[in-house]
């Protein structure tokens, strides 16, 4: 859920501001080195990909240590946790406290918090003393079902609307999108669900409330299994969609109003293009690169939409799993689910940072 | 008579303090003439006026009292009628009066958890421009690392882990939203300190708290203000998200809260909208319009941002 700037870039004057390069291993639009020789360009490519994989660890080593220091240290009494309200004799208490090792010194902790993640040995949840592990692993297909509908449905969209409204300033078009954008931004990814439930499950009777499958009247076999499911995810991938569609629309019409007035469209034009063949061949590439970091950026906010729509729709999915570890509190799933929803992020934005050096046409030639 | 005027005026300006103020003066008459110019940011400034005094003046118009849920008036889950315009909640208490008294929890939290973001993202960029080397290096990668978080996910970490109080949500919210403010202002003190006056401040003997506050900050401040309104907007959303998910101030139901006991009560299935709809349009109001502000301010500070140009 980042500011919503109009540019978070632009607003900065040139050289600052989130796109930008700043000298310090952080130049997120790649500034071309000057044009140096082949071997050269291989071994500037080779310093990039190392400054950034190192930077990312660095980030999850931060991921790591704080999910311990927010969990183990501040995060209450696990023993109460455990065993709900229901009164306990001092002897189960300390036989809990044994098993999760909560009387040792805290380096001990630590050291065995350290050693457990890396023997992938994550613990027991409090609820179902199942592996957290094996839960998340279980629920992870729904929810990339759910976020990977919902980012395609708006990222096609979004930058497709965006452009065309950058493209047309000042146009009837551009404002109304604009205004639509900024208005679903401005609602609540749970509110909007609660609304469409009520009109298209509950009124309508279009699409069922919630879940992600009918308990019956559903034939076996995969085509009627895949219907039902497709049919469950109309609403939650729409809602979701929604708030993220609203902030790729804005971000690709203030990309395209950069490149607008530039001295290539001009020539474009001259050359006899037709107006949409110019945006489409010309604009749309270049605008192309800043919006790819500003989404990339704002990847972590993907999770937040999934949380509250997975929780609204009751839809099986890590969102879920994480609303109602919340409720107990159970820490080891919400700790290793911080973990996961981190992790991802950071590598998410590692994978586009590379990709990026890749898209840049300017980078790719010299390298 | 018009020579007298410049005379006076004159006279006036002999202070150093009078100087400032008469400039300052002349920065926010500009500053209003072209925000006048913004038609969208208009309507939010007038959105948020209205919003404003129907909250401060709440006292006045309804009954507090009402709000206990042992005093309530109404029966169990009402449907809108002349008494109630927007029915009743599962206790019977009027969902209007909830949330006219809601907005204060929200646009308190929002403002004040903003202007702690703010605040803080405009002392760590400023400090990674200022001084560069090693500091700015580890600033800027926490920052980084607040950016790409998924920030709702780490607010609700921090409010479970310190327990759900108004101060825990403030702070959380505060904490993990510091970092594009920062950003951007890290961005504006290295222009700014790039100008001529801060090298010869510099020559003057001038100290870096000197630098900061007197030539710095003064040039920041336009952006910092323009940021802090949009920053509330998202403290807003973030804060009616964390109530939604049951982790609001226990103590007064805000907006968020008010949603979250319309879910757990059902009123989705039994088709209850008017129990919805008047606290998230609430939420969706105020954020626009503080969206729009900010928006605004922005586009007055950044002429290539104007529309028709």
């Amino acid at each position: 859920m980042g500011k919503l700037s109009t540019t978070q870039a632009s607003v900065s004057p040139p050289g600052g501001g989130i796109g930008a390069g700043d000298g310090n291993g952080n130049d997120l639009d790649g500034d071309t080195p000057p044009r140096p020789e082949r071997s050269a360009a291989r071994r500037e490519l080779w310093r990039y990909l190392a400054g950034r994989i190192s930077g990312a660890a660095v980030s999850m080593i931060l991921v790591l240590f704080s999910a311990f220091f927010i969990f183990r240290i501040i995060g209450g009494d696990p023993v109460r946790a455990i065993g709900g309200d229901s009164p306990m004799t001092p002897e189960q208490r300390a036989e809990i406290e044994e098993r999760l090792g909560l009387n040792e010194p805290m380096a001990v902790q630590f050291w065995e918090y350290v050693k457990d993640l890396f023997t992938l040995d994550w613990g027991e949840s409090y609820v179902s003393s199942a592996q957290v592990t094996d839960l998340m692993w279980d629920r992870l297909p729904n929810t990339l079902l759910l976020t990977g509908t919902a980012l395609i449905l708006a990222a096609g969209l979004g930058i497709w609307i965006g452009a065309r409204a950058g493209w047309k300033q000042g146009s009837f078009f551009e404002k109304s999108q604009v205004g639509i954008s900024l208005t679903l931004w401005s609602a609540p990814t749970f509110w909007l669900g609660m609304i469409v439930i009520i009109v298209f499950s509950v009124e309508l009777g279009m699409f069922p409330v919630n879940g992600m499958r009918s308990t019956r009247g559903v034939a076996d076999g995969f085509w009627p299994e895949a219907l039902d499911v497709a049919h469950h995810l109309v609403l939650p991938a729409v809602t979701m969609a929604a708030v993220i569609y609203a902030q790729y629309v804005l971000i690709m019409r203030s990309s395209i109003l950069e490149e607008r007035n530039n001295d290539y469209l001009t020539v474009a034009r001259a050359k006899g293009l037709r107006d949409a063949v110019v945006r489409r061949r010309h604009a749309v590439p270049n605008a192309m690169l800043p919006t790819v970091t500003l989404i990339a950026l704002q990847f972590g906010a993907i999770f937040n939409g999934a949380l509250l729509t997975e929780t609204i729709f009751s839809w099986p999915g890590l969102g879920l799993l994480f609303y109602q570890a919340i409720k107990i509190p159970d820490i080891p799933l919400l700790q290793l689910l911080f973990i996961f929803f981190a992790g991802t992020t950071i590598l998410a934005n590692l994978l586009v940072d590379i990709l990026y050096r890749f898209l840049d046409p300017r980078v790719r030639r010299s390298a | 008579m018009s020579e007298q005027g410049t005379q006076q005026g004159e006279e006036r300006l002999h202070s150093a303090r009078a100087i400032v103020w008469a400039r300052r003066r002349a920065a926010l008459s500009t500053f209003w003439r072209l925000y006048r110019t913004q038609r969208a940011g208009l309507v939010g400034l007038a959105i948020l006026i209205a919003i404003t005094l129907l909250t401060v003046l709440a006292p006045l118009y309804t009954d507090e009292a009402e709000l206990r849920a042992s005093n309530a008036p109404g029966g169990r889950m009402e449907s809108p009628s002349t008494e109630f315009w927007f029915g009743t909640d599962q206790t019977g208490r009027s969902i209007l009066l909830m949330v006219i008294w809601g907005a204060r929890v929200s646009l308190q939290v929002g403002v004040v958890a903003a202007v702690l973001a703010v605040t803080l993202g405009t002392l760590i960029g400023m400090a990674a421009a200022h001084f560069g080397g090693w500091i700015s290096w580890v600033l800027m990668r926490l920052t980084d690392w607040f950016i790409v978080l998924p920030n709702l996910v780490l607010a609700i970490a921090l409010v479970i882990a310190l327990g759900p109080s108004r101060i825990t949500i403030i702070a959380a919210i505060a904490l993990t939203s510091w970092a594009s403010t920062a950003r951007v202002v890290r961005a504006q003190t290295m222009a700014i300190e790039g100008r001529p006056y801060i090298e010869r401040a510099q020559a003057l003997g001038a100290g870096h708290w000197h630098q900061m506050t007197r030539h710095v900050l003064p040039n920041l401040m336009p952006l910092v203000l323009a940021s802090a309104t949009l920053q509330v907007s998202s403290a807003i959303l973030a804060e009616a998200s964390l109530s939604f998910l049951g982790l609001g101030d226990p103590s007064q139901p805000s907006w968020g809260t008010i949603l979250e006991r319309a879910f757990d009560a059902g009123a989705i299935s039994v088709g209850a909208w008017w129990y919805m709809l008047p606290p998230g349009i609430a939420i969706l109001l105020v954020v626009l319009a503080f969206t729009l502000c900010g928006r605004a301010m922005e586009s007055v500070l950044n002429p290539r941002l104007r529309d028709n140009t």
